[in-house]
């Protein structure tokens, strides 16, 4: 318990990464130390709101009535032992569960104005707004031009110069460019399984979306790749609204601004990381975060 | 449990209380066995069941090998008494000839064309349509109960498909293509289409030069054809009449000829060469023939290649379909989920990822169906039944034989020298199939190659 | 990749490109899905075809059959009664299909009794016992078997089996049910032995692992553990293998014969379901006279059978299928 909380909550040695710390995050630790009221007064309005969302597989209940806020431009971690329902959760933001047949939901999900469970909604378009990086790295057997080039010339119609300045911007975004500049006609599959990671997150940014769902995305990788994609996620949150599912509670409190807590389908707590972290209101909380169960 | 390496295993095995001493059976074991022997005289009761175990499990062995070997036996035996007695009769006549009906001079080339037409008229029905239902299967989720309960009951039926017989898809090709229900028989003629396009219909006459009573003997008066159009199939027989114009076919086309038409003996024949030449019996019947273009199309569609095409589609439909379905699954889900995630549609999904994943391996299984398709004899044989086939089909309307017909048919004629050369003829299918065969083979090689 | 140019860039400017690219107006999502719905149209289609193909067998089937039954020749209890089956006996035709059935079991019982114990003892050979370089051996020439035309075993019944039969007992005539039958086996060999073999596979290491664990041989092993957990994945293999059998047409068109009887002789003259569809199809009977009609009521008899048993195997694999994860 007092290992994780030692950590500082950011990876600290950020600034070394000097080619992409163009818009520094303006970062007051202290200011996440108020109130939850004081924080939600002066930090921007929530992006994603659920209310009461229940979900089903079939006749098993995943989750139940989950009410809770994500606020923009903020990295919010979803936290709990598996089966929780923290992925059901996130997929079901950008509906990536309308691939399971028995899936359904009930209860409100709205990002920004829009509906999410409306069956009017244009899950095509959300899934543009709201990219989603897998727990396993999957390029697809392209070039790794062509991986990142897969979204926008689904969406848009770009010159060949538009692509290339569009596939540079995102691959150095995703703070790869330099590891694959000279070989972006390569297969993608030939890189490492960090390079690999980030490539899929450069491809989701290329898209232009709001939000980053990031589903468990370092379970599948060695520890420095996992802070290459930790350092990342703290560049990109001046951009991106980023959540982040994760089994690794010392990467949530790494890397979050805001934790939630899931247990056996429901959200048992949400609040700043710290506070989660420090001084759980729950029991079951206190108990996960010390590692007595999950 | 897995964890278990055989030696390990041995120990663990050797402390039972049983102290059972026989633990690996396998005849590489030999040390095993000798220590099974030394502790005999200390546990006998033990160990007489663990020798009737034992043995039996030799037993057991032994008879897998045996088994194993006579099937592999069979297998040598098949392709050696037929290559034995097909590779002597083997030439060239043999592949380029025509099916005459003296052995020496019979040749499967028409079969050869006939397969060529109807496998690859099948490939071009069947490969659309059953990768279609097999993507529809796979990668289109159903939303409602309603679109599920048809997904699944797509499924049931397409496993079921898979099972019935081959002649009885031949028995429906040919009440559903051949005959198509008796809907267009409206002459009642059964051999007669009821509606045709891209055909001409000729009347042809012979002038009366190669009569040896009217012919003078002069060389100008050669024999000639003339040809009267007709409109209709069923028109009743043209009657020469003198002045009236008929088509000679010659080398620059169709050329007219205005024809003279006499009775023969009423009326002393002109002796001009010229005259007699382009003189015709007015009496005589002509005889109706046809020209038919490259597109010609009738329904129903009759025995032609058309109708042979589509009922091997139905064959070999289900086996492409899951042969489909199985590349589909193997593509990794990831794949999917990733393009979606990027706000891919279904379809875009389906032909920028999973397609050219999958496409190695419905190359696989495409070419393997379609060596069904090429070897499939049943529901040719009851739509096509057994006909002489002089050339190769000039149109998809046109009568065809395939190789495993052509093969069966002299098979179960009553001469030796007939299954000489339908062995002959297997050699040259089964070199083919063997072709295909080992196409789809390498295909799948090199796929795990790439995957791996 | 023009990224020469691109290299010398600051990335602020990258920036605002790319911002602007973005911001810009995304491609007109109508036609999109426009064209998605046509698509998933037609592949509804080409699904709604199998269910077609499946409708017009029965119906084709069902509405000639009828026909069958309204020639005054025919009765029902003489179709489902009778033993004799002369349709081309001038004026004594009788259509007895339990001749016909007749034939068609024997020749399945000899294939079955050649192709299950070979195929299944080949399976556990392959999946229990075969070192890996006989299997990736053993596998290709299974494969080879089961790609090799029905025609070609047919001259092989009737040009190598025969006279073999013929050449042990003489009393074998030249078209028999037992040669027709051996070949039908070498058939269906392969069959049965691919999918008892997937079958067997399927079971999972640890059960085996168990049987040793608690001091069994490899054949208590795979008798007494593996061979259970695969029944229910043989016995619809098993079943695939009869349907098969049942529907084969060319071995027995060439080598059983063409006289319809009840015997259970293999010696003698088998004629099969089957067998009498192409004798019908392939001579030269009118069109549209009894004997044609009869070939419907024939093809409806075997594709009740063979879907039954289809059903029955898909039935049996779904149902007790045991899954291991």
């Amino acid at each position: 318990m007092n290992e994780t909380i030692t950590e500082p909550p950011r990876g600290s040695d950020k600034n070394n990464r000097a080619t992409h710390d163009l818009q520094n995050a303006p970062t007051e630790p202290t200011s996440r130390m108020d109130t939850h009221e004081a924080a939600q007064a002066d930090v921007p309005r929530s992006i994603i709101e659920m209310k009461n969302l229940s979900s089903w597989y079939g006749s098993f209940q995943a989750l139940n009535s989950i009410s809770l806020n994500v606020r923009k431009n903020k990295i919010t971690a979803f936290i709990g032992p598996s089966g929780c329902g923290k992925s059901t959760l996130l997929r079901w933001v950008n509906r990536m569960n309308d691939t399971i047949p028995t899936a359904r939901a009930t209860g409100s999900l709205h990002l920004g104005d829009l509906d999410l469970l409306g069956s009017g909604t244009d899950v095509v378009d959300l899934r543009r707004r709201v990219g989603i990086v897998f727990q396993k790295p999957n390029p697809f057997p392209k070039s790794i031009f062509d991986n990142v080039a897969f979204g926008p010339r689904l969406h848009m119609k770009l010159r060949r110069s538009e692509l290339v300045d569009l596939v540079e911007w995102s691959l150095r975004k995703a703070a790869v460019w330099d590891e694959v500049k000279d070989r972006l006609n390569a297969p993608a599959l030939g890189l490492s399984g960090g390079q690999q990671q980030r490539l899929c997150i450069a491809r989701t940014i290329a898209v232009g979306p709001q939000v980053l769902l990031m589903d468990e995305p370092c379970s599948a990788l060695d520890p420095g790749s996992t802070l290459a994609i930790e350092e990342l996620m703290n560049e990109l949150r001046d951009q991106y609204t980023i959540v982040i599912v994760t089994h690794n509670m010392q990467q949530a409190s790494r890397c979050s601004d805001e934790t939630a807590f899931f247990f056996e389908g429901s959200l048992i707590e949400m609040n700043d990381t710290k506070s989660i972290f420090t001084n759980p209101n729950s029991q079951k909380t206190e108990d996960y975060i010390s590692g007595r169960f999950g | 449990m897995s964890e278990f390496n055989p030696k390990g295993d041995e120990q663990v095995k050797g402390q039972t209380p049983e102290n059972s001493p026989v633990a690996d059976p396998s005849p590489t074991n030999k040390m095993q066995l000798a220590a099974g022997k030394s502790t005999e005289q200390f546990r006998p009761t033990h160990l007489i069941t663990s020798r009737v175990r034992l043995a039996k499990d030799i037993c057991f062995q032994r008879m897998c090998i045996l088994t194993a070997s006579v099937s592999v036996l069979i297998l040598v035996f098949l392709l050696g008494s037929i290559l034995a007695s097909g590779i002597p009769s083997l030439s060239w006549t043999l592949l380029t000839g025509f099916p005459e009906p003296e052995p020496e001079n019979a040749g499967m080339w028409p079969a050869l064309l006939g397969t060529l037409w109807v496998c690859s008229m099948c490939a071009l029905i069947t490969l659309p349509l059953g990768i279609g239902t097999a993507i529809l299967i796979e990668e289109f989720t159903p939303r409602n109960r309603l679109a599920q309960k048809l997904a699944s009951l797509i499924q049931l039926n397409i496993s079921n498909l898979a099972g019935v017989p081959s002649v009885v898809y031949g028995i429906l090709g040919l009440t559903a293509f051949v005959s198509m229900f008796s809907l267009f028989d409206d002459t009642g003629d059964s051999g007669a289409p009821s509606l045709e396009i891209g055909a001409v219909y000729y009347d042809q006459f012979s002038n009366l030069a190669s009569d040896p009573f009217l012919a003078s003997g002069d060389e100008s008066a050669r024999e000639r054809y003339f040809l009267v159009p007709v409109d209709l199939r069923d028109d009743p027989t043209t009657v020469p009449t003198t002045g009236m114009v008929a088509y000679e076919n010659q080398e620059a086309g169709l050329v007219p000829v205005e024809i003279i038409a006499i009775d023969p003996f009423a009326e002393d024949p002109s002796t001009s060469p010229d005259q007699l030449s382009r003189t015709i019996d007015e009496t005589s019947t002509p005889g109706r023939i046809s020209e038919k273009q490259w597109y010609y199309l009738r329904l129903p569609f009759g025995r032609g290649v058309i109708a042979g095409a589509l009922t091997l589609m139905l064959v070999i439909l289900p086996v492409i379909i899951i042969s489909t379905q199985e590349a589909l699954r193997a593509v990794p889900t990831t794949l999917r989920a990733g393009a979606l995630g990027l706000g891919a549609t279904p379809w875009q999904v389906v032909w920028n990822v999973t397609l050219p994943s999958a496409v190695p391996g419905i190359m696989t299984g495409s070419i393997l169906a379609m060596s069904r398709a090429i070897g499939e004899t049943a529901p040719i044989l009851i739509i096509a039944g057994i006909v002489y086939i002089r050339s190769a089909p000039q149109h998809l309307m046109d009568d065809y034989t395939v190789m495993p017909l052509q093969i069966y048919n002299w098979t179960s004629r009553p001469q030796e020298e007939f299954h000489h050369i339908a062995a002959g003829g297997i050699v040259i299918l089964l070199a083919i199939l063997l072709t295909f065969n080992a196409v789809a083979v390498l295909i799948r090689h090199r796929m795990q190659n790439k995957l791996h | 990749m023009n990224s020469a140019v691109n290299r010398d860039r600051t990335l602020p400017q990258l920036e605002q490109q790319v911002q602007t690219l973005l911001a810009r107006e995304r491609r007109n999502l109508s036609w999109v899905r426009f064209r998605e719905r046509g698509i998933f149209l037609c592949l509804v289609g080409c699904g709604l075809f199998s269910l077609l193909v499946t409708g017009s067998i029965i119906f084709v089937l069902a509405s000639e059959t009828a026909k069958f039954f309204q020639f005054s020749e025919v009765t029902l209890s003489n179709f489902f009664l009778s033993t004799q089956w002369t349709p081309l006996l001038g004026n004594t035709k009788s259509f007895g299909i339990w001749s016909l059935i007749s034939g068609t079991f024997m020749v399945t019982a000899i294939a079955m009794l050649v192709a299950l114990p070979l195929g299944l003892i080949t399976a556990v050979y392959l999946s229990e016992y075969a070192p890996r370089r006989v299997r990736s051996t053993l596998k290709p020439i299974l494969e080879i078997l089961a790609g090799i035309p029905t025609v070609v075993y047919g001259f092989f019944a009737l040009m190598t089996i025969t006279p073999l039969l013929q050449w042990c007992y003489s009393g074998f005539n030249v078209y028999n049910a037992m040669s027709a039958g051996i070949a039908v086996g070498i058939l269906c060999f392969p069959t049965v032995c691919s999918l008892a073999e997937d079958a067997l596979r399927a079971v999972p290491t640890s059960l085996r692992d168990g049987a040793f664990g608690l001091g069994g041989t490899r054949f208590d092993a795979t008798v007494k553990v593996i061979i259970p957990a695969a029944l229910s994945g043989i016995i619809s293999a098993f079943l695939l293998a009869i349907t098969r059998a049942i529907g084969e047409t060319m071995i027995v068109a060439l080598a059983a014969g063409s006289r319809a009887q009840i015997t259970v002789n293999p010696a003698e003259e088998a004629q099969t379901m089957t067998g009498y569809m192409v004798q019908i199809a392939g001579g030269d009977v009118s069109n549209f006279g009894i004997e044609y009609y009869s070939m419907y009521a024939v093809a409806f008899t075997l594709f009740a059978i063979t879907l039954t048993l289809t059903m029955v195997g898909n039935y049996i694999r779904t149902k007790y299928r045991e899954t291991y994860d």
